[in-house]
């Protein structure tokens, strides 16, 4: 059952994504892997999707990864299964919110997952950089970077840092200079 | 009923009108949040949203099942949630229906190439800024670097890396606590 699998699915990414949207990308790399419901690549559109439209990255990329997996019935249980657990979390804090702020062993789980998330979403990353430069075709990867896609992340990579404006920016002009390239 | 209908009509705004989620969202909180409705202050807010990166789920998510159970408990918290959910339903279910059917195009598939080296060098500048706020001393890094050499090589599931870097956390706090 397709629907059950999804539901279970992005429970637990919504479960155990600590620290905003991102975080939920760990998990989906880990489900195109398991289950194939979408590839590495679509994973890297449904980002550049997520990023450029009005919504929370997070639950962005749940709809659109449900869509794809199921069409809109699957959106519509991947995002809300993907709130679910923190729905149920913060009603049960909302209680009592002071004493969780200030709570000592809170505190100190927390010093631990926050760098666990980034060197998690750091392998992700690293993914997507695989799927994005790598020559599929080749055995030895790095002997086939594609050339014209690594000048262009140079190029965009000095504009976010020296720039900072907003991402749907450095989407667009991706956009562009990839037709213009024939990327 | 009134006050239900105002609490998902404004954190369907909210949803609709924000780009890029997280941080992106405070100002477009305080405005409608703080400002219009006067729902919360802004320290609440901030608060919420600390809390928010501290608990599952997405932030914006978070916050708003904070303020809806504010203004009316539980179902209030409900309703907020799906207000603020539902503009991305809507309109990702749209652009992945019309993304489906162009998607064969050498036009878009060029952009799109163009666009995934955009994503990288975006995605470098957030794991950078995370970094920051996140890895505080020697402790931070080797926990990023043995999450990330776990989950990269040996293929660790990343729900025991975090409930292990939890743990960790707590040990490496409660033993340099008693010094």
């Amino acid at each position: 059952m397709i629907f059950l699998k999804l539901f279970f699915e992005f429970f637990k990414t919504g479960l155990f994504s600590i620290g905003g949207g991102l975080a939920t990308l760990p998990f989906l790399f880990k489900m195109a892997e398991k289950y194939g419901w979408f590839t590495a690549n679509e994973l890297t559109a449904m980002i550049a999707v997520a990023e450029s439209t009005p919504g929370p990255i997070g639950v962005n990329v749940a709809t659109y990864a449900g869509f794809k997996t199921a069409g809109i019935l699957g959106g519509i249980t991947a995002t809300l299964s993907l709130v679910l657990p923190s729905l149920i979390v913060i009603l049960i804090i909302a209680g009592f919110l002071d004493k969780f702020r200030s709570n000592k062993i809170v505190d100190s789980v927390f010093f631990g997952l926050r760098p666990a998330v980034v060197g998690l979403i750091s392998v992700s990353v690293m993914t997507l950089f695989e799927t994005t430069f790598v020559n599929k075709l080749s055995t030895v990867w790095y002997q086939f970077i594609d050339v014209k896609k690594a000048v262009l992340f140079a190029i965009i990579t000095f504009l976010v840092f020296r720039f900072k404006k907003h991402p749907i920016l450095y989407i667009a002009l991706g956009a562009v200079v990839g037709i213009c390239l024939s990327l | 009923m009134k006050e239900l209908l105002q609490l998902f009509w404004a954190f369907f705004k909210i949803g609709s009108l924000t780009f890029g989620g997280g941080y992106a969202m405070l100002p477009m909180l305080e405005r409608e949040l703080a400002d219009r409705y006067k729902w919360v202050t802004l320290e609440e807010i901030v608060d919420y949203f600390a809390i928010g990166q501290c608990t599952p789920g997405v932030i914006a998510v978070n916050t708003a099942t904070f303020v809806g159970h504010k203004k009316r408990g539980v179902i209030g918290g409900i309703v907020a949630t799906l207000g603020v959910i539902a503009p991305s339903l809507i309109i990702i279910t749209a652009i992945a229906s019309v993304l489906e059917l162009v998607m064969g195009n050498a036009v878009v598939q060029h952009a799109f190439s163009g666009i995934s080296v955009a994503v990288c060098a975006l995605m470098v500048q957030s794991v950078i800024k995370m970094g920051k706020s996140g890895i505080k001393n020697i402790f931070g890094i080797v926990v990023a670097l043995a999450s990330f050499c776990a989950s990269m090589f040996l293929k660790v599931s990343p729900i025991i890396i975090v409930l292990c870097a939890g743990v960790c956390g707590a040990v490496y706090k409660a033993v340099k606590g008693e010094k």
